[in-house]
């Protein structure tokens, strides 16, 4: 790890004014992510700006039913959230599925969101990784891609996003709130990350100068009928190969609601609008979550050694959606 | 994980009150507390910390380091490199008059070298104040490279596979009979291939040495399982008297094969501590570990077996190929096993090597056995599906009365009666044969078994056993710790060989000053010391005794050694109680403080008449018995059917240890070993980037190893009957309890699904 200045905020206002001064700064949440990738030389700012002291760790309810997240709220606190629990199931259960309970007391919902690749290329220092050093290409295409991407990838990178969370957002038609010195703005989750293009380096929309101040949920009666299951090598602790957070409303046996989003296919939370489209009025039969699962993954690419993921996607969603069905959302 | 119970069994004749017993580990309190002094943690004033530089190419030459911006780093003492280093000798040539000779990882000089030879060789040592300014600038240092073609692919280099070789302690090819022909022959036959992949040990401690020289004395703090090579080793590369080098390493963090050979990390430190004149440590990052202690080799395995329709094998073939690198390594006996488990009527054995320009391999727990018993063992199962004929079934057909290629006895062989306990303990009977037969809500259940196999040794060991005048015993061998809890296991041998309590037995071991232990591996360790320490007792109660026979206030005065036996303290006329006297009391009317006996002598003649001694007894036994622990490995797994994603849900170990010394640490023991066989099974894979040789996950994050989520209830039982030609009867139970583990998983997979995968691991893409 490379020394770093320490600067620690104390209001939003400070926080925005300190990155502005310097945009190489990184803000420092619980640190799970950022600091793993200094020691690894691959985050190097010269300064680190503690925001872990912001008065933006509350879970509110909004008028109209909605939750407003403040973006230092932990991960094990939300996923405990008595609120989240009962109105978002598919969100408690995606944090659950991630990490370690060390990690999840740690990690804080900004600092999910922006969580970078676990491509194996991007963390070695003698692989070629555009997502690292702009302009170099890929060394994960002809290498190991079994975590790689089926969707959304390029030529120049392959990465998936590897956060849980997210997943189940982009479901959620969460919404990020952005602040900075120019003022206040907002961003769809699903418009928030990047995919790769020709420019795989670029991952968020989030200037450097900006700070995530807090998520907001919509009110969605929905939700509350969703589920999330991660797919993965072992039981616990190891990124998803493929997730699905899925919630479904049926009525005459046709789906009159449903919100699909994938994991572990994409350089970002994968909102299956297809699948959507086409469930939506359908009969909730598995035929019709087959064709759907068809219908969003027809443009899924495999590389050498993840065509797995696809077959795997089609049978998750199909099964997740399944579940929900039959059992309802996560208790 | 939930620990289960271990098995009481009666108490069956035991030679006293100790050994059995399930004692706690002496060594728990000062780990649970953190008392316990690991290698990185020993304090030395004005220490300084090292840091690796690894190659980023394969192979080549270094044509240029730039070490200015490193050296520029505040605290940077030293840059070191094949420029500045001072010259080292190289590693010696392996010699069997010289054991340690085996201790070098790698051929290479590091840093007395431009060369490399593979991608991750340390190329520059950084020396600094701080542990963070050394991991800085070893990140700063700028090296360029001329890269010569390099061979990297395992897979593709088997057509170029040269047969191994035979060494006393290794057998190469073997056959009996033609077993091609009979395998043509044969009414039922399967003729597979497996391939298994490269491990890591992923010890919880990384390997992490200090080592501080005094003139041409140095003392190393290092978490070895080989005290007395890595003495040997260290004088050799420095030039300078081995009595002068102390090894200090009573506690190892984990070790499973990976701190048996000495690796760059060790030598390295000691080299900054040369260079820089101050007691250096360094303490490798798990990635360093990776990139600089070699793991377990891949293997290609292929496996044919014939049989009537009686089941009875006419012909069994298994055949390896694994990989060395070309700086050195461990050729692995893979197909061990299937030497001596099935009395097929013609076998053939054979395995080869590829030598690729990557780090050495080296030896992983079960070196061979582990993964040759996977192959071996699913074959077996995959058979038994074609006879329509339970497993375990064919298995008692075919289980040999004598050691099946050349007919020597087995010393003791109790598979078929660790097969009827673990099936009564599973439950066996209740699996339907059919695969696929079985469920539970969206799961597939399965239910597989494997037989267990490990090969027993001894070697050579000093040790001294001292009585002191309070009544408290002292045994002293530099034996070595690593969690299995050898401590506490000789401590209960000596406690019963000289009729004292547990308690009053102290064990000093993990230190070169003390008589020169074992190694601890081939599960040898327990047995070896246990040989030594049971000579040391009774010389040393034939001492006492001639000090209390000689005695006119004694009760033994006179007494010969046959009438004597020791219990309560002390020795006493067998068969009259009260007639004798404490241990303390001849020691105190004698006016001595204590007493001691040795067995086994360091001088340099002793040393070399020990091994000696040690090569005739380990040859002679070997021509007259074949001496194994074995077992047998049940599974049950649940796989989900729509994501293939697989789960341990039940597992029962049954095996023929011989005696058991602890039976607490001796659960253990077997069940580590088969959670690290269900890793194999299941997860776990040293990601080599086929271009270029290159170790991708080298972290605890990407390198799958079970979590507590993927580990059931293990119950492990044995059986304890003695084994006559070992000592107290006891055989090595460290390597044993990971073999068949994988066969075992993969056969209830099969069960479960009917999917054969026989490339390891058994990961949810492949049952999709």
């Amino acid at each position: 790890m490379r020394p770093f200045a320490y600067v620690s905020a104390t209001d939003v206002a400070g926080a925005v004014r300190a990155i502005s001064a310097e945009p190489g700064a990184r803000f420092l949440g619980g640190g799970t992510n950022l600091v793993d990738l200094m020691r690894e030389d691959i985050e190097r700012p010269g300064t680190v700006i503690d925001i872990t002291r912001l008065p933006l760790d509350g879970v509110e309810e909004l008028p109209g039913g909605g939750v407003r997240i403040g973006a230092l709220v932990r991960n094990s606190h939300l996923a405990a959230h008595p609120l989240i629990r009962a109105r978002y199931p598919v969100l408690s259960q995606a944090i659950l599925t991630g990490a370690s309970a060390q990690l999840r007391n740690m990690a804080t919902v900004g600092g999910n969101l922006m969580q970078r690749t676990r491509c194996v290329y991007f963390y070695d220092g003698a692989a070629d990784c555009g997502r690292r050093e702009p302009g170099a290409g890929c060394d994960a295409i002809g290498g190991f891609t079994r975590n790689h991407a089926i969707l959304g990838a390029s030529d120049r990178c392959i990465a998936t996003h590897p956060s849980d969370m997210c997943v189940a957002l982009a479901a959620l038609d969460a919404e990020i709130e952005i602040e900075s010195v120019r003022g206040t703005r907002r961003v769809p989750l699903t418009a928030f990350h990047r995919l790769p293009g020709d420019t795989p380096h670029l991952e968020t929309v989030l200037a450097a100068d900006e700070l995530i101040t807090a998520v907001e949920l919509p009110a969605s009666a929905l939700a509350a009928t969703s589920r999330y299951r991660k797919v993965r090598d072992r039981a616990s602790y190891a990124f998803a190969l493929v997730s699905v957070a899925a919630a479904l409303e049926t009525g005459e046996g046709v789906v009159t609601g449903v919100r699909l989003a994938l994991g572990g296919v994409a350089a970002r939370p994968w909102r299956a609008h297809e699948a959507e489209r086409a469930l939506l009025g359908a009969p909730a039969t598995e035929e019709s979550f087959l064709r759907a699962a068809e219908a969003e993954l027809a443009p899924a690419v495999a590389r050498s050694q993840n065509g797995f993921k696809i077959e795997l996607a089609r049978r998750t969603i199909v099964a997740t959606l399944r579940q929900v069905l039959t059992e309802g959302g996560a208790a | 994980m939930t620990e289960t119970p271990v098995r009481d069994r009666p108490a069956r004749e035991r030679t006293g009150r100790s050994v059995g017993r399930p004692i706690d580990r002496v060594d728990g309190p000062a780990k649970t507390t953190g008392t316990a002094r690991f290698s990185a943690e020993y304090p030395y004033p004005d220490i300084a910390y090292a840091a690796l530089v690894h190659a980023t190419i394969t192979r080549g030459r270094i044509t240029g380091i730039g070490a200015e911006e490193a050296l520029a780093v505040p605290g940077v003492l030293a840059v070191i490199t094949h420029t500045n280093a001072p010259p080292m000798k190289p590693p010696p040539p392996v010699s069997v008059l010289n054991l340690s000779s085996l201790a070098s990882g790698s051929k290479v000089n590091y840093l007395n070298t431009d060369e490399v030879h593979w991608s991750g060789q340390p190329v520059a040592v950084v020396v600094a104040e701080t542990q963070e300014a050394a991991a800085q600038a070893a990140g700063l240092v700028r090296v360029t490279y001329q890269e010569s073609p390099a061979t990297v692919d395992f897979a593709g280099e088997q057509g170029n596979a040269t047969p191994q070789k035979s060494n006393p302690l290794q057998q190469g090819e073997g056959h009996k009979g033609d077993a091609e022909a009979a395998l043509a022959a044969a009414p039922v036959s399967v003729d597979l291939r497996y391939t298994t992949p490269p491990h890591h040990h992923n010890a919880m401690e990384p390997h992490a040495t200090t080592a501080a020289w005094d003139g041409d004395r140095l003392t190393v703090h290092d978490g070895t399982q080989n005290i007395g090579w890595l003495r040997t080793a260290l004088a050799q590369r420095f030039g300078v008297p081995a009595e002068g080098v102390r090894v200090i390493a009573p506690f190892v963090g984990g070790a499973f094969g990976g701190k048996t050979m000495v690796w760059a990390g060790t030598v390295l430190t000691v080299l900054a501590a040369r260079v820089t004149g101050r007691a250096v440590r360094m303490t490798l990052t798990r990635e360093g570990v990776y990139r600089t202690v070699g793991g377990r080799t891949p293997s290609a395995q292929r496996v044919a077996l014939g049989a009537g329709a009686d089941g009875r094998l006419t012909a069994l073939i298994h055949t390896s190929v694994t990989q060395v690198g070309r700086v050195g390594g461990s050729p692995e006996q893979v197909t061990s096993q299937s030497r001596h488990l099935y009395d097929a009527a013609a076998i053939l054995v054979q395995q080869r090597i590829v030598e690729l320009d990557m780090l050495s391999n080296t030896v992983m727990r079960a070196p061979g056995e582990s993964i040759g018993t996977f192959a071996l063992e699913a074959a077996v199962d995959e058979l038994a599906c074609e006879l329509g004929m339970d497993p375990i079934e064919l298995r008692m057909r075919n289980e040999p009365e004598r050691n099946p290629i050349d007919g020597k006895r087995f010393s003791h062989r109790m598979l078929r009666e660790a097969y009827a306990l673990g099936a009564e303990r599973f439950g066996w009977a209740d699996r339907t044969a059919p695969p696929g037969s079985m469920r539970d809500g969206r799961w597939l259940v399965g239910m597989g078994v494997a037989s267990a196999y490990h090969p027993s040794w001894e070697m050579a060991a000093n040790v001294t056993v001292r009585m002191s005048a309070d009544g408290t015993v002292l045994v002293r061998c530099g034996f070595h710790e690593m969690g299995m809890g050898g401590a506490t296991a000789q401590g209960q041998i000596a406690a019963d060989a000289l009729g004292v309590p547990f308690e009053a037995v102290r064990v000093e071991y993990g230190d070169s000053d003390l008589p020169t232990g074992p190694g601890a591996g081939g599960s040898a360790q327990t047995a070896s010391v246990a040989a030594s320490l049971t000579k040391a007792c009774e010389k040393l109660r034939r001492s006492l005794l001639a000090l209390a026979r000689r005695s006119a206030g004694s009760p033994l005065r006179g007494a010969r050694p046959g009438e004597v036996e020791a219990r309560d303290g002390g020795l006493h006329r067998a068969g009259h109680p009260g007639s004798g006297e404490s241990y303390a009391a001849i020691l105190t009317r004698a006016g001595r403080p204590f007493a001691e006996a040795a067995v086994g002598s360091d001088t340099r003649a002793g040393t070399v008449a020990g091994q000696v001694r040690f090569m005739s007894k380990f040859l002679m036994d070997r021509r007259r018995w074949m001496k194994a622990a074995c077992g047998a490995q049940f599974c049950e797994v649940r796989v989900d059917q729509d994501t293939g994603e697989v789960r341990v849900s039940r597992w029962v170990g049954a095996f023929d240890v011989g005696r058991v010394i602890n039976a607490k640490t001796a659960a253990s023991q077997l069940r580590g070993g088969i959670v690290m066989g269900i890793g194999m099974a299941l997860s776990e894979e040293t990601l080599v980037d086929p271009r270029n040789g290159r170790i991708m996950n080298p972290s605890l994050a990407e390198y799958h190893v079970p979590v507590h989520a993927d580990i059931p209830p293990i119950d492990v039982c044995y059986l304890d009957e003695p084994d006559p030609t070992m000592p107290l009867g006891l055989v090595g139970i460290g390597e044993v309890g990971i073999t068949g583990a994988a066969a075992a998983v993969a056969n209830a997979v099969h069960h479960a699904t009917g999917r054969r995968v026989r490339d390891l691991p058994i990961t949810l893409d492949k049952l999709l």
